[in-house]
């Protein structure tokens, strides 16, 4: 069977400035893989180059999944092949709520696979299911899109929207930024519960701490836009104690 | 092209005009003296320098045919689904008994304006007429001098009527041609507090014809009024309107102003805070597409101290529309602990859309609070990459985010069923459901 995520050779720029230099990485069905770096590897571009970010211009290599090539396809279209994004910062969208974007979403991938759309109501059970994934009551869903959220609930809603669109390749980008101890766990305990053979996630994160909860199959270590190391989940605890400069030769700031 | 009007206002003082009490008679004669002096705007008169009405002073506008055909199922459309809000209907600019529900409620008398001078021709003389400045604008000059009738709602002491009063002024299918001067005149006494929807519409789709609207209200001492001004002319059409809000002390007003329709249009909204500890909260929405050009002129009189107003205003501009907006806040030198903010934003989906924006602030006091602040944009790319992420197709993420720029100011209006209301019209108008 052919990998649910083969890139070769990945490069990638904004403007003029190359972020992603030569990029390897594939991703079979069932993996969860986790991608660690210091600031400025260039760890988020790759996730966001994944799911068609149009700030980035892919200027060499190839990303197939389930052998299509997705540099050709607008991120509207890789969503609907099964590509899901996690953002860092996810986008507030005052006056839309979250029961609308996710029922327009849903249908939209939908009628993209030639299927029937779900009118509100038939939706309405179907989340009923999704919010336990975040421990969520009903309530969320007619407020505006991560609209005056906290940074935990828009990471929530991130994970809300991953458990409702089945994605099978979900990219979690620092998913875990700016949590606390909690949120982290809601997050880390929904991924978890989404997990399926068919299904893989690449984890883009700073730190080990939310490896701790969401176990990788494979690490790699991102530096300079190429990946410098892989290995298993041992060596994102050998990066905690030792930090990036065994593998950078550059010392890193701490981070904020 | 001015001797038309004239010649309209003499026609006017010789026969239905003649029932008119002497006051009316003679602000009306005011009223056309200073038109035939000013005669149109034109561009070299600073309050109109973005917004030529050359196409309106070159029609030959006749007075309205009669629009008699039009019956109730016509009208299902603009109900906003609420048929049970008591409403006064007027069709190419003359009142329809038929078609009408006016409100009935202890305290609270709603009439046409023939009616409420002809029951009591001495008690509007104080009122009609003495909020807004009847040359305001040679529009406003020619309403006075023309408007055939009207509304006049009266709220008595202390009247509390929940329900939202409909004023609907449409346009029939043989507007074309025609010109309507439509006035309503709202007097809401010491702690009354009602709501009021004003709609604009028209039966044809491209008919061109001109509306040339002025509406008073003048609010008691702790008196609370919601007005909803729903704009939604033909877009072959024209509307100019006024409106003058007096307030006195501790009052509350709170607009909220769409603007969808015309060709051409102008509203000015002018509030005078006339007493300490009153409150003006504006809020706008204008559509353009096409190649209509909307304007909003708004002015808040801050005359005395310890007051309130709070404005955003919100255009989205499409195709090669315009848009226009000009706000004027004027701080007395007694109006200490003046506290004023005025937002204005504008988001172009197209390359050829455009927006004139002038703030434009005169503060004569020293201890005040006033800031305003500008911004002309395009949609996001980053949100749209959010949506898109998700599986929404370019086209549609581009009208939630139009519709989420505007929901910010939608969300505003406080009565509910008017909210909703207008958020379905908002929505249809930008292709995004519910």
């Amino acid at each position: 069977m052919a990998p649910l995520l083969e890139i070769k050779d990945l490069h990638a720029s904004v403007g003029d400035k190359e972020i992603l230099k030569g990029i390897n990485l594939t991703v079979n069905a069932g993996e969860v893989h986790a991608i660690m770096g210091p600031n400025g590897s260039g760890k988020s571009t790759l996730a966001q180059v994944i799911a068609g970010h149009p700030a980035y211009t892919v200027t060499g290599g190839e990303i197939r999944y389930l052998d299509q090539d997705l540099t050709d396809m607008d991120p509207e279209e890789r969503a609907q092949a099964g590509v899901f994004l996690a953002f860092q910062y996810p986008v507030e969208i005052p006056g839309v709520t979250n029961a609308y974007f996710l029922r327009s979403a849903y249908n939209e991938i939908r009628k993209a696979r030639g299927l029937e759309e779900v009118d509100p109501i038939d939706f309405v059970d179907l989340l009923e299911e999704k919010l336990k994934v975040v421990e969520w009551g009903p309530d969320i869903m007619q407020r505006a899109v991560n609209s005056g959220f906290s940074g935990g609930e828009k990471k929530r809603n991130e994970i809300l929207q991953m458990a409702v669109l089945e994605p099978k390749l979900a990219l979690l980008d620092e998913t875990d930024s700016g949590l606390d101890i909690d949120a982290l766990r809601i997050v880390a305990n929904g991924v978890n519960a989404l997990k399926r053979p068919d299904n893989a996630y690449v984890v883009v994160t700073h730190y080990q701490r939310l490896l701790n909860h969401i176990v990788p199959d494979f690490v790699h270590v991102l530096a300079d836009g190429q990946i410098v190391k892989s290995g298993g989940k041992e060596l994102a605890l050998e990066l905690e104690s030792k930090g990036y400069e065994w593998l950078t030769g550059v010392a890193e700031a701490t981070a904020s | 092209m001015i001797d038309r009007y004239v010649r309209q206002y003499e026609a006017l003082a010789a026969n239905g005009g003649g029932r008119a009490p002497d006051w009316l008679k003679s602000l009306r004669r005011a009223a056309i003296d200073g038109f035939r002096e000013t005669g149109f705007p034109s561009g070299r008169d600073e309050e109109w320098r973005f917004t030529s009405v050359a196409p309106i002073v070159r029609t030959d506008f006749g007075p309205a045919a009669g629009g008699g055909a039009v019956v109730a199922a016509d009208l299902q459309p603009f109900l906003f689904g609420h048929d049970e809000w008591p409403r006064m209907v007027f069709v190419d600019g003359r009142y329809r008994a038929d078609l009408s529900s006016p409100a009935a409620a202890a305290g609270l008398q709603v009439s046409t304006l023939a009616e409420a001078l002809a029951a009591d021709p001495k008690g509007l003389e104080t009122e009609f007429g003495r909020h807004v400045v009847p040359d305001a604008t040679p529009f406003t000059a020619l309403n006075t001098a023309l408007a055939p009738d009207g509304v006049v709602i009266r709220a008595a002491r202390g009247t509390v009527f929940a329900q939202p009063i409909h004023l609907l002024f449409v346009a029939s299918r043989e507007a074309e041609g025609a010109a309507f001067h439509p006035r309503v005149l709202v007097l809401v006494e010491r702690e009354a507090r009602i709501q009021l929807v004003e709609s604009y519409v028209s039966l044809g789709d491209r008919a061109r014809y001109l509306t040339n609207t002025v509406c008073e209200i003048a609010m008691g001492e702790g008196s609370w009024v919601e007005h909803s001004r729903i704009q939604r002319e033909s877009e072959g059409g024209y509307h100019i309107g006024f409106t003058q809000v007096s307030q006195a002390r501790d009052s509350h007003y709170r607009s909220f102003s769409l603007a969808m329709g015309g060709a051409i249009v102008r509203h000015n909204l002018h509030t005078r805070l006339n007493a300490p500890n009153t409150e003006a909260l504006l809020y706008g929405l204008y559509l353009g597409r096409g190649d209509q050009l909307i304007d909003n002129h708004t002015t808040i009189f801050h005359d005395q101290p310890n007051c309130r107003s709070w404005e955003v205003y919100k255009g989205i501009l499409d195709d090669r529309s315009h848009g226009v907006f000009n706000g004027k806040i004027f701080v007395k030198p007694e109006a200490q602990k003046t506290d004023a903010k005025q937002t204005n934003r504008a988001l172009l989906l197209s390359d050829a859309a455009k927006i004139d924006t002038k703030p434009q602030l005169e503060i004569f006091a020293d201890d005040v609070k006033c800031t305003h602040g500008a911004t002309v944009g395009n949609l996001d790319l980053l949100s749209g990459f959010y949506l898109r992420s998700r599986g929404i197709p370019d086209a549609v993420a581009r009208r939630v985010l139009t519709y989420a720029f505007a929901a910010e100011v939608l969300d505003e209006i406080s009565a509910v069923p008017v909210r909703s209301a207008l958020d379905r019209l908002v929505r249809d108008r930008l292709g995004v459901g519910s």
